[in-house]
């Protein structure tokens, strides 16, 4: 087990706590720059569709992980988010400033759908942003001069000072966009983490009660969460348009929105590495039971509802029998070798909690 | 003046009168504890003092500002802190986060600035840091920095509440049943600690509590209070001696 002698206040609040951590992940990133060269074109195109995964999934993990909102409605904000980009774009304003404006402006509609949705708790909130899914089909149809309709849309090139990056003739370039934006958005969430909003989010979902009495504004917080979350998830959605190349009204389905909550309660709620690891089992999940299908049963034979059924299985496991997710899983594992041999089995069970005050409103 | 001044409050529940016509003040550097028996309005003064409840009529002065015209959360921003009754933690979250929480009302940066981390942000954190440290070892609580609460035993996360109220460094600290659960040491610490609270720190205390021993070691002034109204007011021998408030606890006759 690796001690931290801890001699300053810094040190609690680097993003690394030690050399070693810092070692790892400077290696991880070195290993994702160096992907391109290291992996063929359809595999790359693999990881960019999980790195795409994972920024959608860090943006509902903020809002559902670190502040307890659960929403169903996140395609609309994919959507909105990638529709924006691709209008903006087609308006003349260049890549570098429509792709995060498309982010701000997705944040912006996020916090005026946040102020009436967000009154509602647990699984009201989830039924209202199940409506935000739905309508965003329909929005899409009717706004068919500006959106296209269901005859969908095509995003142009992406051109930074005349550098042309495009998802399938040059994925090396597409693959490194995705990963510069994937490290700002982690960085994004890890900083808000560190400091008093991050805080604030975590104490608005513990206890609503308390948070007010510690100064902290419940619906404004809230609406923060859910601003930043849909800022994210903009981003998300404006490179899952590139990637997917043609997108129309059925592309962001309520679908989309119920497997991105489910890949954060798989990755692991709470937790950045969560959201990762959720990515590779969505992006991966459907590669990897085509593959499985086709050497047992061969390729000629087609089984409706494998995908959706395997995925529902891992679910109802992963709640029963690890509801922290992978991520929680990997922590109990790497626990039991630094203790080695003193883990205990029952280190990790949650203590029954004590009795809440009454909720006041 | 008074730093807390509460004249008249009346809190209704449809038919039930929780808090009748109440008034009181506590002043400056003061302990002022409320006892009364179960259902007698106590917590309820406490939540109408902390804004979660709207009260029917009354006045309510802190410091002269009239708590009526601020928002439940911003009676923080005021220095008013509080602790509940049944402990009212952020229970996935260490000890050193809910304490920082506390420090919640002295944040200066803006949202922009914490998204990329600025250096200033990185001072606050450290000023901050350093407030909680003070709480930190006043209350013994160096084991637990680090420790999740939803881990802790009982006795611990009373104080940890405590220490979350003392960082935001209030003005007047309100204690809801600060020692109900503890044991007999606990207690006993708690009472140097509000005794250190009052002394060092130069806070008011208001708190709820049946502990009697607790009450009349530390408290200046109880207040008894029966149905939602006053039923005695003085020094702890004074209320204690009360016929009312014997009457109230053990029934008429019991003298």
């Amino acid at each position: 087990m690796r001690i931290h002698f801890k001699t300053s206040y810094a040190h609690d609040i680097r993003l690394f706590p030690d050399r070693w951590t810092l070692s790892i992940y400077g290696t991880l990133l070195l290993l994702a720059f160096a992907l391109p060269y290291l992996l063929d074109e359809f595999f790359l195109g693999e990881v960019t569709n999980v790195l795409i995964w994972a920024i959608a999934g860090l943006g509902l993990m903020l809002l559902t992980g670190q502040t307890g909102q659960a929403s169903l409605g996140h395609a609309a904000f994919l959507a909105i988010g990638c529709y924006a980009n691709t209008i903006l774009i087609e308006q003349g304003v260049p890549f570098i400033i429509a792709f995060p404006l498309a982010g701000v402006l997705t944040g912006v509609i996020g916090v005026i759908i946040a102020i009436p949705v967000l009154r509602l708790h647990g699984i009201y909130l989830a039924i209202a942003t199940i409506a935000l899914s739905v309508l965003a089909d329909d929005i899409i149809v009717l706004t068919e001069p500006w959106s296209g309709g269901v005859s969908g849309k095509f995003p142009e090139m992406i051109t930074i000072f005349g550098f042309e990056i495009e998802r399938w003739s040059m994925p090396s370039r597409f693959y490194y966009l995705v990963l510069v934006v994937t490290i700002i958005c982690t960085l994004f969430y890890r900083n808000l983490l560190r400091s008093p909003l991050g805080r604030a989010f975590a104490a608005v979902r513990d206890s609503e009660v308390s948070a007010t009495a510690m100064g902290v504004h419940i619906a404004r917080t809230k609406g923060k969460a859910f601003g930043l979350s849909c800022m994210i998830t903009g981003w998300a959605g404006a490179l899952m348009g590139y990637y997917a190349g043609t997108f129309n009204n059925e592309t962001f389905s309520l679908v989309i929105s119920i497997t991105l909550l489910m890949m954060i309660v798989i990755g692991g709620l709470g937790s950045i590495h969560g959201a990762f690891f959720g990515a590779v089992v969505v992006a991966f999940l459907p590669q990897a039971l085509s593959i499985l299908k086709d050497n047992v049963v061969g390729s000629g034979v087609a089984i409706p509802g494998l995908e959706t059924g395997v995925f529902g299985m891992i679910l109802i496991l992963f709640i029963l029998f690890e509801p922290m997710g992978i991520y929680g899983r990997w922590l109990k594992i790497r626990t039991w070798f630094e203790l080695f041999p003193f883990a205990r089995k029952d280190m990790f069970r949650r203590q029954k909690s004590y009795l809440k005050t009454e909720r006041l409103r | 003046m008074s730093l807390l001044e509460i004249k008249n409050a009346t809190l209704k529940f449809g038919g039930v009168v929780a808090v009748n016509d109440l008034s009181f003040s506590v002043e400056e550097g003061e302990v002022y504890a409320i006892v009364g028996p179960n259902g007698a309005g106590k917590s309820t003064a406490f939540n109408l003092i902390s804004r979660f409840y709207e009260p029917f009529a009354g006045s309510f002065i802190f410091d002269g500002t009239n708590l009526l015209d601020c928002e439940a959360d911003q009676v923080a921003d005021l220095g008013i802190a509080r602790t509940f009754q049944n402990i009212e933690l952020f229970e996935h979250a260490t000890v050193l986060q809910n304490l920082l929480v506390g420090r919640h009302r002295h944040r200066k940066t803006t949202l922009l600035e914490e998204m990329f981390f600025t250096p200033r942000v990185r001072r606050e954190e450290e000023r901050h840091r350093e407030a909680v440290e003070e709480v930190i070892d006043f209350l013994d609580l160096q084991p637990y920095r680090n420790k999740m609460i939803a881990g802790l035993p009982y006795g611990v996360r009373k104080v940890v509440e405590l220490g979350r109220a003392l960082a935001s460094k209030p003005r007047l600290l309100l204690l809801d049943e600060p020692a109900s659960g503890l044991s007999v040491e606990e207690t006993q610490d708690m009472r140097w600690w509000i005794d250190d609270i009052r002394k060092q720190m130069g806070i008011t205390v208001l708190m709820v509590e049946h502990d009697m021993g607790l009450v009349s070691g530390v408290s200046d002034r109880v207040l008894a209070l029966a149905d939602g109204a006053k039923l005695a007011e003085g020094t702890p021998a004074e209320v204690q001696a009360n016929p009312a408030v014997i009457e109230a606890y053990l029934g008429a006759g019991a003298v």
